[in-house]
C-alpha cells in the first residue's frame, strides 16, 4: 500500500500547512479491532473525503480527529499537539463528575477542529441563535454582540435568518443540519469534520445541506468529510481515502479515485453505487 | 344548604377550624416536599453512579418504599418506635419523616430517569464545541434534566399533598380530622353534614392541588422537547 510513502512525501513538502496528522493509529474495543495502522494528514485548504462500506471504521476515524474516541496505538496530532492522550475519549455521562475528561488543551483543539454530526444534535432547550452563540460566548469568551451579529450573518448565508429565534424542534432535518454547520462555523475552526451529515435526512433535504458544504469548499475551507453520497464526494473531494476493514485501502485525488480506482476492492465498492454494473457483475459472477 | 349539610360550616368557628386543619395538612406536605425535592435530587444523582454498594443500597431503598403502604410506615414510625426504642415522636414529625422517606425515594428515581434520558450525543456535541465538563452540565445537561423533571415532580407533589389525609390515623388533627369532629359534634342538629363537610374537604384538597397541576401543564407545554 502506497499510503505511507505518499504521506511522508506530503510531510516533507509542506509541514507548515499540515493541520492534522494521524500516524499508525490503532483503535480497538477489546479484541475487536476497528482501525489498524492508519496514517494520513490533512493540509490547509484541502477537502478530504473518507469513503468505505458501512462499519469499515470511517466514522470512528473521524471521531479520533477531535478526541471523541480513545485510541489504542499511534497518534493523532493537531498542529503538532497530541489530540489523543489520557484525557481524550468519549465524554462521560456520569453526573457530578466535574473532574471530566476534557482537559484545557483538548478543549482548545476542539475549538479549532469543528465537528458536525449525523443527527445534528442541536441543544433542544435553546433557540437556534442560542445554540450558535453558546460556545463562542461561553468557551471563547467573545463579545456577545459581535458573536450575535456573526451568527445572524452566517444564518443568512444558509437561508435561515428568520429562524434565529425558533427552537430546533420547529425546524426540518435539513434546516437543523444547516444550523449545526453554522454552529460549528461560528467557532472559527481551522478544519471541519463532517460525519455522514446527510445520512439521517430525507432525500429532498440532502441537497440543501450538500450545497452548503460545496460553498464552504469553494471558500477554501479545510474539511474532512465522511459520506455515502458518491456523486457529492466526487464533486467536492481534493483527495479521497477509501477505507475497508479498518485500513486505508486506496488514496487518490477525487477524479482519479472515481474514474480509475486502482484496487479491486475500491472497484467493487464503487460498483455497488451504480445499478447497471451490479447486474452485469451478477451475470458474470 | 340544609339538605347538603353545608350550613354546619357557618356555625361557630367551624369554617376557620377547617381551614386551620388544612394548614396542618399543607404544612406537613410542604416540609416533606421541600426535603424530598432537595434530597431526592441528590440521591438521584447518586443512583446514576455505577458503584455497586451505592447501587444496592439505593435500589433496596426504592423497592422498600415502592411496596410498603404509607400507612404501615406511619404506624411503624409513630407507634413502633415508641414501643421499641422508647422515642416519643410528635405525630406531625412522624408524618414528615414518613412522607420525606417516601418522597425522597420517588424523587430520586425520577431524577435518575431524567438524567439518563439525556442522550449521549448531547454530551458529545457539547464536547465537540469545546465546552468543558462544568459548562456541559450547567448549560446543557442540568437545564434539560430540569425540564424533564418538573412536570414529573409536580405530579409527585400533588400525590404527597393528598396522601397527607392518612396522618389523622396517627392522631394529627388535620383537615380531614377536623371535618370528622365537626360532623360528629353536629350529628343530631345536621345529620347531613357528612356530605357537606367531606365535600368541602374534597374541594379544599382540590384547590390546593389544582394550581400546581395547572402549573405543570403550562411548563410542560412551554418546555416541550421534540
Amino acid at each position: 500500500m502506497g499510503g505511507g510513502v505518499k504521506k511522508k512525501g506530503y510531510v516533507e513538502m509542506s509541514t507548515d500547512s499540515e493541520i492534522l496528522r494521524v500516524e499508525h493509529l490503532k483503535k480497538a474495543y477489546g479484541e475487536n479491532v476497528i482501525l489498524k495502522d492508519i496514517s494520513l494528514s490533512v493540509h490547509e485548504g484541502e477537502v478530504v473525503v473518507i469513503v468505505g462500506p458501512s462499519g469499515c471504521g470511517k466514522s470512528t476515524l473521524l471521531r479520533t480527529l477531535n478526541g471523541l474516541e480513545e485510541i489504542q496505538g499511534g497518534s493523532v496530532t493537531y498542529r503538532g499537539v497530541r489530540v489523543n492522550g489520557e484525557k481524550s475519549g468519549q465524554p462521560r455521562r456520569r453526573f457530578l463528575n466535574m473532574k471530566t475528561p476534557h482537559s484545557e488543551k483538548l478543549s482548545e483543539i476542539r475549538q479549532k477542529v469543528g465537528m458536525v454530526f449525523q443527527s445534528y444534535e442541536l441543544f433542544p432547550h435553546k433557540t437556534i441563535l442560542q445554540n450558535i452563540m453558546l460556545a463562542p460566548v461561553k468557551v471563547q469568551k467573545r463579545d456577545k454582540q459581535e458573536v450575535r451579529e456573526e451568527a445572524l450573518a452566517l444564518l443568512e448565508r444558509v437561508g435561515l435568518k428568520e429562524k434565529a429565534d425558533a427552537y430546533p424542534r420547529e425546524l426540518s432535518g435539513g434546516q437543523r443540519q444547516r444550523v449545526a454547520i453554522v454552529r460549528a462555523l461560528a467557532m472559527h475552526p481551522e478544519v471541519m469534520l463532517f460525519d455522514e451529515v446527510t445520512a439521517a435526512l430525507d432525500p429532498e433535504m440532502i441537497r440543501e445541506v450538500l450545497d452548503v458544504l460545496l460553498r464552504l469548499a469553494e471558500q477554501g475551507r479545510t474539511m474532512v468529510i465522511v459520506t455515502h453520497e458518491m456523486s457529492f464526494a466526487r464533486a467536492i473531494a481534493d483527495r479521497v481515502i477509501f477505507i475497508d476493514q479498518g485500513g486505508i485501502v486506496e488514496e487518490g485525488t477525487g477524479s482519479s479515485f472515481f474514474r480509475t480506482p486502482k484496487t479491486e476492492r475500491a472497484k467493487k465498492f464503487l460498483e455497488t453505487f451504480s445499478y447497471d454494473k451490479i447486474s452485469k457483475h451478477r451475470k458474470t459472477g | 344548604m340544609q339538605a347538603l349539610g353545608i350550613d354546619v360550616l357557618f356555625k361557630g368557628t367551624n369554617g376557620v377550624r377547617l381551614l386551620s386543619g388544612l394548614w396542618v395538612s399543607l404544612r406537613i406536605s410542604l416540609i416533606s416536599v421541600l426535603i424530598s425535592l432537595t434530597l431526592g435530587v441528590l440521591v438521584g444523582i447518586l443512583m446514576t453512579k455505577k458503584q455497586p454498594v451505592i447501587r444496592i443500597l439505593t435500589r433496596g431503598y426504592l423497592e422498600i418504599v415502592r411496596f410498603m403502604p404509607q400507612m404501615v410506615l406511619l404506624f411503624i414510625v409513630f407507634f413502633g418506635s415508641t414501643r421499641v426504642f422508647g422515642w416519643d415522636i410528635d405525630a406531625e414529625l412522624a408524618a414528615v419523616i414518613v412522607f420525606s422517606f417516601w418522597g425522597v425515594a420517588e424523587m430520586a428515581d425520577l431524577t435518575r430517569g431524567a438524567l439518563i434520558s439525556i442522550p449521549k450525543h448531547q454530551y458529545e456535541s457539547a464536547a465537540a464545541l469545546g465546552l468543558n465538563g462544568k459548562q456541559t452540565y450547567f448549560q446543557i445537561i442540568i437545564p434539560q434534566t430540569l425540564r424533564r423533571l418538573i412536570p414529573l415532580s409536580i405530579n409527585l407533589i400533588t400525590r404527597m399533598i393528598k396522601t397527607t389525609s392518612l396522618v389523622m390515623m396517627i392522631g394529627v388533627v388535620e383537615v380531614l380530622k377536623v371535618g370528622q369532629q365537626i360532623i360528629e359534634a353536629n350529628r343530631t342538629s345536621s345529620p347531613n353534614a357528612a356530605f357537606g363537610i367531606y365535600a368541602v374537604v374534597f374541594l379544599l384538597y382540590f384547590l390546593a392541588c389544582w394550581p400546581i397541576s395547572l402549573l405543570a401543564k403550562r411548563l410542560e407545554k412551554k418546555w416541550a422537547v421534540a
